[in-house]
């Protein structure tokens, strides 16, 4: 504190941030530019669709997310495909997050053989794209394991993804304090007594904004098995767009369904973390 | 008191990469025994009692603690640490675990103790540290003195034969420390066998039947107490003393 009075002091005044950034940052300014940004590009699409002549059918996209019918409520199929990418996707995440405690726990094993395992398999997911990897375990370990498109599936995005998340629980395992190793070490407990009683419970803390992220990236992700096409968000998305040649509409609509489940993740998870750092 | 060694360290060597951390050193605790460990910052204090429970591994030389060969790689770690506790300086209590779960969890997890069992044990070392109160708190919410007293008794509730402390008062403000050694004296008239590295040279006095001085990784000086305040062997020993006691 006392460094910067004296650099005030010698040095040049602080400059006050320049008029036209003053005024932009203020809340009104800000609010109304944001909406005529977003108005533009809005009115920008919209207006370019009607000079194609797209024809708009905005009222056929609900009975795809539900429907009342004489037997009564029914989920849609967009909602139908929206449970399938759920389910997918959670299954992935909880392979991927096995893999990747594997692997971290590998690389932090100090053996070479487990360290060397654990970065050769590392580079390789690293360095092989989502794409090339889906059509290796469909296309190639699929027939010779006998793998069905489902499994393939989740198989690629969990392998995908247990790369970033080994690192997740690596940072997470080695933010907590080489004093609580040694303590554990000291009452007897073993590493792996260690690791499952003392350290991985305090890793959770710094993981969990991280792996957060992980599930998001995931379940965007998880579009591209539409490609070899196995039922879900997308896949359905575009069976509806070829029998109704709706694609505006549609896409619009998925995106938008991708984007609340993905934002009431990182909410709900949000306020998860402050619960966890009231408790403590 | 059983005059047979229950700590035999002969010729320990000690390398931190090119450093020479510990250098020869022999020493030998008896059953029962207290020996207090002083000696300027970096003389290898910590390394040495380090190596007794394993958490370094000295580089050549024998050690022995409870009738167990301790060397890298050994199988009997786990069954060394069970008998021999230790206090760190900084606590390190479990922050995730309440102050009772931070109690209880070596001696249901390492000794497979019954949680009935070992909650029974538990709140009796709490009570002899004297904070039955603060069982459903969190490590966190504790003075630092209060922390240490919890720290102790982690150690204590897995029943070891020698207790190890680096330095517990030294994290603690000044008004905390005596709460803290008062419970190592306590510890101590039970008869527990204590190797205690510290400058609280009051305490020293009170408990100690053996004095080590340390530098630049060598033993300087065993003696007892007496004989180590009154009239220490070497001038260098006799130079830390003055400065540590002027305070
Ligand atoms: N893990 C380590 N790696 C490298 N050097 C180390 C390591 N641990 C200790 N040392 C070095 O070994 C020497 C002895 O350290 P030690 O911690 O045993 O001293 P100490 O007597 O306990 O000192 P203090 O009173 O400061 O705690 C120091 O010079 C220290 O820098
Ligand atoms: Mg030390």
């Amino acid at each position: 504190m006392a460094l910067s009075e004296t650099a005030g002091l010698r040095g040049p005044p602080i400059p006050k941030p320049p008029v036209h950034q003053q005024v932009l940052n203020s809340v009104p300014v800000a609010v109304a530019i944001y909406a005529i940004v977003v108005g533009l590009i809005v009115y920008g699409s919209f207006a370019g669709a009607q000079n194609m002549g797209y024809n708009w059918q905005w009222y056929r996209v609900p009975q795809y997310l539900y429907s009342f019918t004489d037997d009564g409520f029914q989920w849609g199929e967009i909602s139908v495909g929206l449970v399938a990418t759920i389910r997918l996707s959670v299954l992935s995440f909880a392979l991927a997050t096995f893999l990747g405690l594997v692997v971290a726990l590998l690389r932090l094993s100090g053996l070479v053989v487990g360290s060397a395992v654990a970065v050769a398999y590392l580079e390789l997911i690293r360095n092989i794209p989502l794409l090339v990897l889906l059509y290796l375990f469909y296309y190639v370990l699929g027939p010779i394991f006998g793998l069905d498109r489902y499994v393939a599936s989740i198989l690629t995005l969990a392998v995908f993804h247990s790369a970033l998340i080994s690192e997740i629980f690596r940072a997470g395992i080695n933010a907590v304090a080489v004093g609580q190793w040694e303590a554990a070490k000291s009452i007897g407990m073993s590493t792996g007594q260690a690791y499952r009683y003392i350290i991985l419970p305090q890793s959770v803390r710094f993981m969990l904004p991280p792996m957060t992220g992980e599930m998001v990236h995931l379940i965007k992700s998880s579009a591209i098995v539409s490609v070899i096409a196995v039922a879900e968000l997308t896949t359905i998305g575009r069976n509806i767009i070829s029998d109704t040649y709706m694609s505006f509409e549609i896409w619009f609509t998925i995106a938008a369904v991708y984007m609340v489940v993905t934002l009431i993740l990182s909410v709900g998870v949000s306020f998860l973390e402050r619960k966890f750092t009231v408790d403590q | 008191m059983d005059s047979q060694p229950i700590i035999e360290a002969r010729n320990l060597d000690k390398f931190f990469g090119k450093f020479h951390a510990l250098k020869d050193v022999s020493i030998s605790v008896r059953q029962g025994e207290r020996v207090v460990v002083c000696g300027p910052s970096g003389s290898g204090k910590s390394t040495l009692i380090r190596c007794f429970n394993a958490l370094e591994s000295h580089s050549s030389g024998t050690l022995v603690v409870d009738g167990i060969e301790v060397f890298e790689g050994s199988k009997d770690v786990r069954k060394l640490r069970q008998e021999v506790g230790m206090v760190f300086q900084q606590f390190n209590l479990f922050p995730h675990l309440t102050v009772l779960e931070n109690l209880m969890i070596g001696p249901m997890k390492v000794r497979k103790v019954s949680r009935d069992q070992a909650e029974r044990t538990a709140r009796t070392y709490l009570d002899r540290v004297h904070i039955p109160e603060q069982a459903e708190k969190y490590p966190a919410q504790l003075s630092g003195g209060q922390q240490q007293r919890v720290a102790i008794a982690r150690s204590l509730c897995m029943e070891t034969r020698i207790m190890l402390f680096d330095e517990p008062t030294s994290a603690l403000d000044p008004e905390m420390i005596n709460e803290v050694l008062d419970v190592m004296v306590e510890l101590a008239e039970t008869g527990m066998t204590m190797v205690v590295v510290t400058h609280e040279m009051g305490f020293a006095r009170k408990v100690a039947d053996t004095m080590v001085f340390m530098e630049e990784g060598r033993i300087v000086e065993v003696a007892p107490p007496d004989q180590f305040f009154t009239a220490p062997a070497s001038d260098r020993c006799r130079m830390f003393l003055a400065q540590i006691l002027e305070h």
